[in-house]
């Protein structure tokens, strides 16, 4: 029989949680979002089954697996984005601080958890209105220009761009064009930061480059990542979980889970078999 | 050099000649229509043309000025009836509409933008004119603006579809509401194109005769308010180059020529409002 561990802000978690220093792990640490028994369908296909886990907060949580496994998809209901598909639908429960996500005013909620996409988009405007943007929408008060700075400081680009915020975004190189993303997304203050496949479409310096960022913006938010890479996952991450067809097959801590899987579907999938 | 490769090397020339000369003949039609009315237009206008009133027949130096005026109210109210549908129609179509209402409004609007523009002027007639047993500017404006309609809706639907979809994801995660989303960022993305599409309905209503023949009708006079009937350019033309005088017939080039000068002058100008801001860039 496995023995599931309950961490201090209640979480189902998966069984899989397995040996005594996984469990220990587990149990010092709060969760920012929960996930309890998520059911996803898009029309009549269901993509996730029975997902149950936690994000732990102040930490980097990375979601790994072959394509199709429904790792973006986990990571796009912890936004809600999932809402802006057709024919899409959630049963389970997904907790933010306690608080049940889907109750919440889905605007001011998508405020508390930003995303970072696949590709870059920044919007085609200067540098500067990009990361001013969520402030503006909101509305808020705070002075513009300090507070884009900060951002930009946070998403170390502040100094590859101070001298030129007024240019178009298109102007810069992918990765910075990334990290301009990162900084748009920050700029609000979110308690959680989403990434998907966040270096999919970059080179591995920019990669390192936001891999570097990531490890540092812990301090400041909750960080999940979907990435396919599990050298990422493994470099950066503190907690990882790994999903196949839908579902969670394997949720440890990153250093267990690449050297000591409890599974062997992971055990294989880690060491190349397949994916 | 085999008989072959000769024959080959003759229809590969042959080919391109053709090819390269029906090039040129589409673009000559184009500079022998602008340069013929270059020519008498040119050497027909003078300042009295934009500031004086027609005359009568065998009198000299009349002009078309109430025309001018006049259609420029005329397409005034074409653009406040004809954009706003079309805009707002499209932004409707392209992100909130479903499969079915989409196909619905498009395949009628497509209809609309097929229908003789004469019918929309008996269109306008019945609706506008009959009811109120008077011809008017109002009747002719409606009557171009309902020809602005399809165009505007059919290209800006089309501008907005392909604002793409990464951007609409960064606006929402960031907390924008589906309203602030269309309006901070796919409209904008999208603008440069949404004012082409404006711009070339305008042009080609603004050249329409057969609708206000029977709505603006025609006025030799000025024609205050909006409830005279009034002159316009095309009808103007139209008159005038029917007429058996010489004297009209140099007005009706005149008065061909500004009407493409007025649209030359407000593409050129919208090009260079284009030319500014950021565009989003082809991926």
């Amino acid at each position: 029989m496995h023995a599931t561990v309950r961490p201090a802000l209640s979480v189902n978690l998966p069984p899989i949680v397995t040996n005594a220093a996984a469990r220990e792990t587990f149990a010092g640490l709060t969760m920012r979002m929960t996930v309890s028994k998520v059911n996803f369908f898009y029309g009549s296909k269901q993509t996730l089954f029975d997902v149950s886990m936690g994000i732990a907060t102040n930490k980097v949580t990375s979601l790994i697996g072959p394509s199709g496994c429904g790792k973006s998809t986990l990571l796009r209901t912890l936004n809600r984005m999932h809402e802006t598909v057709r024919h899409a639908r959630l049963e389970g429960e997904i907790l933010l601080d306690g608080q049940n996500i889907l109750a919440q005013d889905v605007t001011a909620y998508r405020r508390r958890v930003g995303m970072v996409f696949q590709r870059p988009n920044p919007f085609p405007k200067s540098i500067f209105d990009n990361v001013a943007y969520g402030l503006r929408i909101n509305g808020s008060k705070l002075p513009l220009a300090e507070a884009v700075e900060k951002s930009l400081r946070h998403a170390a680009l502040w100094d590859e761009v101070k001298d030129h915020l007024q240019k178009s975004a298109y102007e810069l190189s992918g990765g910075q064009q990334q990290r301009l993303c990162i900084a748009r997304a920050l700029a609000v203050e979110p308690e959680v930061l989403l990434l998907d496949e966040p270096c999919s479409a970059l080179d591995p310096i920019s990669t390192a480059k936001i891999e570097e960022l990531l490890v540092q913006l812990k301090d400041l938010c909750t960080i999940a990542i979907v990435t396919h890479n599990m050298q990422q996952a493994a470099r950066v991450s503190d907690f990882t979980a790994f999903l196949l067809i839908g579902q969670l097959i394997e949720f440890n801590p990153t250093p267990q889970l690449f050297t000591t899987p409890a599974d062997p579907r992971t055990e294989a999938y880690i060491t190349g078999r397949f994916g | 050099m085999s008989p072959r490769l000769r024959w080959r090397k003759f229809v590969s020339g042959f080919m391109l000649t053709m090819t390269g000369v029906c090039a040129f003949v589409a673009v000559s039609v184009l500079f022998v229509i602008l340069g013929y009315l270059v020519y008498h237009g040119g050497t027909s206008i003078s300042w009295n043309f934009f500031t004086k009133l027609p005359v009568p027949v065998g009198e000299t130096g009349g002009g078309m000025a109430n025309a001018i005026l006049g259609s420029a109210k005329l397409l005034l109210l074409a653009t406040l009836v004809g954009v706003p549908i079309g805009f707002l129609g499209a932004i409707y179509l392209a992100e909130f509409s479903g499969g079915a209402t989409a196909f619905v409004v498009r395949y009628a609007a497509d209809l609309l933008n097929g229908v003789p523009s004469i019918v929309i002027g008996i269109f306008a007639f019945a609706l506008v004119v009959h009811p109120f047993k008077h011809f008017s500017t109002l009747a002719g404006g409606f009557a171009l603006g309902l020809m602005m309609i399809p165009i505007t809706l059919r290209s800006t639907e089309e501008f907005l579809r392909g604002v793409p979809n990464a951007l609409r994801e960064a606006a929402m995660a960031l907390g924008a509401s589906k309203w602030k989303t269309i309006a901070t960022v796919i409209v904008p993305a999208a603008y440069r194109g949404i004012l082409t599409a404006v711009l070339l309905a305008f042009a080609r209503v603004a050249g329409e005769t057969a609708p206000l023949l029977f709505t603006a009708l025609g006025n030799q006079f000025w024609s205050p308010g909006w409830k005279q009937p009034t002159a316009s350019l095309p009808v103007m033309i139209y008159t005038y180059a029917l007429a058996p005088y010489e004297d009209w017939h140099r007005q009706a080039w005149a008065a061909g020529l500004v009407l493409l000068g007025l649209i030359l002058i407000i593409n050129i100008v919208a090009r260079a409002i284009l030319s500014r801001g950021i565009a989003v860039p082809r991926s």
